[in-house]
């Protein structure tokens, strides 16, 4: 596909930053506007400040644009943005399908979005779908009770992990050091444990891209917590062993977390609590097509089976005879957000949850899969382990996946996720999601194989079609400028 | 007439774009007779059943929200303590919707993300301008969980000499409640100060910092809306102790108040929601900005400007070493989604307002409670407000009656406000419900 990403701005620099279009200083104290010399401001004298001087700043240094320039400014840096309905944007692990616009819509409607202090009798509607969307995402999980209040998914590992630390304390269980999480596992999964105050037990992965049982049954002791496990793992390689892995965990006296970060896999086709998962969390950014914001909000609420159900996060919302209300669980681990996360993910989730039901949820899954499959028998690449479901790890071999990644701009389409997992040798984990038509599948391809043939120079100064070129990465980190102080301090 | 798009008809997703035949075509390419072949999922652990979730319509659902959400009351919020509301321009919702940046997500290929990194890189830069620090990272996803990772960082950078995070005694709940748990996995623990007429005991404060001390948080304006009068001194108390100073405050009070920097102090955290944000049920977008000194502990992303291969200024994320996804179990924090497209939306409400227009957003929170206590306190058996302080936004009120009885009969009258206890009551009052202080004074009024 020949594709050129727009570009604004001159010779130095892309669109000029808003500081550059505009400063203009206001004194607080006196409170009489200045302008630097090419503000635009009209310098309209404000009232005077309402405070003793010496509570207030002194005054205050913005951009001072009009309207129109604003609209301008955001529509051209929207215009120098990759999204998904631009077009294909298979970052594995990332689950980056299309987002309904309906829903967008509906969690708009600010007769929902009450304030979080309000009596529960007064926000019936509010609770009602916050009641609904925990029974649905239970349902999919096959687990007995779901949270909604972790506001993202690493978020919901912690606050899964806080549980399972909740539950060996209440057993009297506290001497559980360790998390046991593959090496393959996300970096999250590292974090949140460690978080929590856990040992983190790396577990090698067996030479099919498995959980290795001899590994696993060797790690585990009386000092595991838990286990955390992505199912399908980050090869997309569904662990066959789920239930003698299950076993293994339980029998030691540990619990295992589902890490929901690959769910779009397994809608209505299998379920974690079914496959003897004790605590899990959802990315319903990911599975339930909510849009990702260029890095969130999120949202990753945590299911539990009943023997954890108590100790989740407060508030819950339950029903009593047609009326729904908040309360704190026996023994809850108590906040792990403000107040209830992140209602506007939630709102969006439930309506593409309901908007599916049982088939679409079905269907969804069963076109990922195919997707992915047929993606993958389409590119000359090498894909060391299978058979994979939503995505697949292929690998760049001897050449650089991310100079790899960099040409494929330039055939417009969006790169898989780059040298990750480290399981694969400059691995290119690839998921298409079902949103994917086979015409864009067929693109995707071209894009795939074009960029492998092409030569070592033309990866190495790619891309050139995208807004900017090829990006250095390393002076960024050695000389860090992180604002536009930063910038002017610097000329 | 229906809303049924060309797949409305089959039995699948209405998002998946596979007409029969090309799902056939793939199939056959792939090498399998069906899709359920290529789940390769033990038979044990298949699910057969139902999960009872009926499918509906874009029409259908639309209609069914609408119904749910009408069961919401309508009732004016006099409502903050931590979580506030300011209108926000439609300019905000209309690009913020734009799908380029809407359906996008974290910037790994940063030369086809140039908007969104841009917008995330002023994001910071006006953070900077308003806190006066140097480091602003790109979102924490509220406050509660900002001063949760400060604490943590706190507990890093001082890791050899003490473990106590000082908190004001009062402090929200939820905060306190999800500090607690942030600090869960850490040695460090939390201790309280006094407060003195709604600010810091300065005294208590002094003897209770000490070389165990590795965090001094205060709040400004506080969770009672009183404005703190003596934040250098707070600052040098944390200093004398080795301290770091973590101040809590939002983006509209940044607008008027004190630059935290001029105060000593290290790490600010604390609301941004407050503009960009309509009320979203307790939705946040956590502050977090410190000094150069923590640059390498901060958590969260971060934006950088560097240079693209034609030399020209382009931006990309940096300083990925701190992150998880490179750090693993030694990152300085799990923070990986975090709330971009919210501090997107606050960039350009900030934007929107321009210096001026912040200064005079800031200064109507003052200028509303100080008008609204006067109102109420002008009523038989209220005081308001307690607290002989400035306040910003919100303010207490003593009743003689009993608080919750009031805010009751003031709910049917159709105003939320805080019950605070027996006889206290809080209310927040803002540019969305300034018109309305008026028939809540007289409602007030009915209710005594």
């Amino acid at each position: 596909m020949n594709y050129d990403q727009a570009r604004y701005g001159d010779e130095d620099r892309y669109e000029p930053l808003l500081s550059e279009k505009d400063t203009t200083s206001v004194d607080v104290v006196g409170r009489s506007p200045t302008s630097n010399q090419n503000s635009s401001s009209s310098g309209d004298v404000g009232e005077t400040s309402p405070l003793p001087d010496d509570l207030t700043r002194d005054s205050l240094e913005l951009p001072g644009l009009s309207e129109p320039e604003l609209a301008r400014h955001y529509t051209r840096l929207s215009q120098m943005n990759w999204s998904v309905e631009s077009g294909p944007y298979p970052l594995g692990s990332c689950t980056m399908k299309y987002n309904p616009s309906f829903t967008e819509d509906v969690a708009a409607d600010p007769k929902g979005a009450v304030h979080p202090d309000r009596s529960d009798g007064t926000i019936q509607g509010t609770l009602e779908l916050l009641y609904d969307l925990q029974d649905y995402l239970a349902r999919i999980g096959g687990m007995d009770a779901v949270t909604l209040q972790p506001p993202a998914g690493a978020a919901g590992e912690f606050t899964g992990i806080l549980v399972a630390k909740a539950y060996h304390e209440a057993n009297d269980d506290e001497e559980r050091s360790e998390v046991i999480v593959p090496a393959s596992a996300h970096g999250t999964n590292f974090a949140s444990a460690a978080m929590a105050g856990y040992d983190v037990v790396e577990l090698p992965s067996g030479e099919d891209g498995r959980v290795d049982l001899d590994a696993l049954d060797a790690a585990v002791s009386e000092e595991t917590a838990a286990l955390m496990l992505t199912n399908p793992n980050t090869v997309g390689v569904f662990e066959r062993d789920i239930e003698e892995i299950a076993d293994i965990v339980h029998d030691a006296g540990g619990l295992l977390y589902y890490d929901g970060a690959n769910l779009n896999a397994l809608l209505g086709q299998a379920r974690p609590g079914d496959m003897g998962f004790d605590v899990m969390h959802y990315n319903v950014h990911k599975t339930f097509a909510t849009p990702h914001g260029g890095g969130g909000p999120g949202a990753g609420p945590v299911g539990v089976t009943e023997e954890l159900a108590e100790f989740l996060p407060s508030p819950q919302v339950r029903e009593r005879e047609g009326h729904y209300e908040l309360y704190e669980p026996d023994r809850s681990i108590g906040k792990v957000h403000g107040y209830q996360g992140n209602w506007l993910v939630l709102v969006k989730a439930y309506a593409y949850i309901a908007r599916l039901g049982d088939s679409g949820l079905k269907d969804a899954s069963a076109k990922a899969v195919l997707n992915a499959n047929y993606l993958a028998s389409q590119i000359d690449y090498e894909i060391p382990y299978g058979p994979f479901h939503h995505e697949f790890a292929a690998t760049a071999g001897d050449r650089d996946a991310a100079d790899v990644a960099k040409r494929m701009l330039d055939y417009g389409v969006h790169p898989p996720t780059t040298k990750w997992p480290e399981l694969v040798p400059e691995a290119m984990l690839t998921e298409p999601t079902e949103a994917e038509s086979l015409d864009s599948l067929n693109d995707l391809a071209a894009a795939f194989d074009s960029a492998m043939a092409d030569s070592d120079e033309e990866l190495e100064s790619a891309p050139s079609k995208t807004t900017a070129g090829r990006i250095d990465q390393a002076t960024a980190a050695r000389n860090p400028r992180l604002s536009w102080r930063a910038l002017g301090e610097e000329e | 007439m229906t809303d049924t798009s060309r797949h409305e008809h089959s039995d699948g997703s209405p998002y998946a774009p596979h007409t029969p035949d090309q799902t056939e075509e793939m199939l056959a390419a792939v090498g399998v007779e069906s899709e359920a072949d290529l789940f390769d999922v033990p038979a044990e652990v298949r699910f057969d059943g139902d999960l009872g979730i009926e499918s509906r319509s874009e029409r259908e659902l639309r209609a069914e929200l609408s119904e749910t959400f009408a069961k919401n009351q309508n009732i004016t919020e006099f409502l903050g303590r931590d979580h506030h509301s300011h209108y926000v321009p439609s300019l905000v919702d209309d690009l913020s919707r734009r799908s380029e940046f809407l359906t996008s997500y974290t910037q790994y290929q940063p030369e086809i993300t140039q908007g969104f990194l841009q917008a995330l890189f002023e994001y910071q830069s006006l953070l900077v301008e308003l806190t006066g620090l140097p480091v602003a990272n790109c979102s924490m996803y509220d406050a509660a969980t900002g001063l949760g990772e400060a604490a943590r960082l706190a507990g890093r950078v001082r890791q050899a000499s003490g473990t106590t995070v000082l908190i004001p005694e009062i402090l929200h709940e939820n905060k306190r409640g999800v500090l607690e748990n942030y600090i869960d996995g850490t040695d460090l623990e939390i201790r309280t100060y006094p407060m003195d007429d709604g600010n810091v005991d300065l005294d208590a404060l002094a003897d209770l910092a000490g070389e165990e001390t590795v965090m001094v948080y205060a709040e400004n304006p506080t969770v009672r809306g009183t404005i703190e009068e003596r934040l250098t001194e707070i600052g040098e108390i944390a200093d004398e102790a080795d301290a770091l100073f973590c101040l809590g405050t939002d983006v509209v009070a940044l607008g008027l108040l004190e630059v935290p920097e001029r105060v000593g102090a290290d790490v600010v955290v604390g609301e941004a929601d407050a503009l960009g944000l309509p009320t979203a049920y307790g939705m946040g977008l956590g502050i977090f900005a410190t000094r150069e000194t923590f640059l390498r502990q901060v958590p969260g992303r971060l934006v950088g400007a560097s240079e693209d291969a034609a030399g020209k200024r382009a931006f990309t994320l940096t300083l990925q070493t701190r992150e998880q996804h490179i750090r693993k179990e030694r990152a300085t924090s799990n923070i990986c989604t975090n709330q971009a497209w919210v501090a997107l939306r606050t960039a350009m409400h900030i934007a929107y307002l321009g210096p001026d227009g912040l200064v005079d957003l800031a200064g109507q929170c003052v200028r509303e409670a100080e008008s609204l206590s006067d109102s109420l306190s002008d009523l038989r058996g209220v005081k308001a407000p307690v607290h002989d302080r400035h306040h910003f936004r919100e303010f207490l009120a003593r009743t003689d009656q009993p608080a919750p009885a009031i805010a009751r009969d003031l709910e049917a009258s159709g105003f939320a406000v805080h019950v605070v206890d027996d006889h206290l009551l809080q209310v927040c009052v803002t540019d969305v419900n300034a018109a309305e202080t008026e028939a809540l004074v007289e409602a007030f009024e009915e209710a005594l």
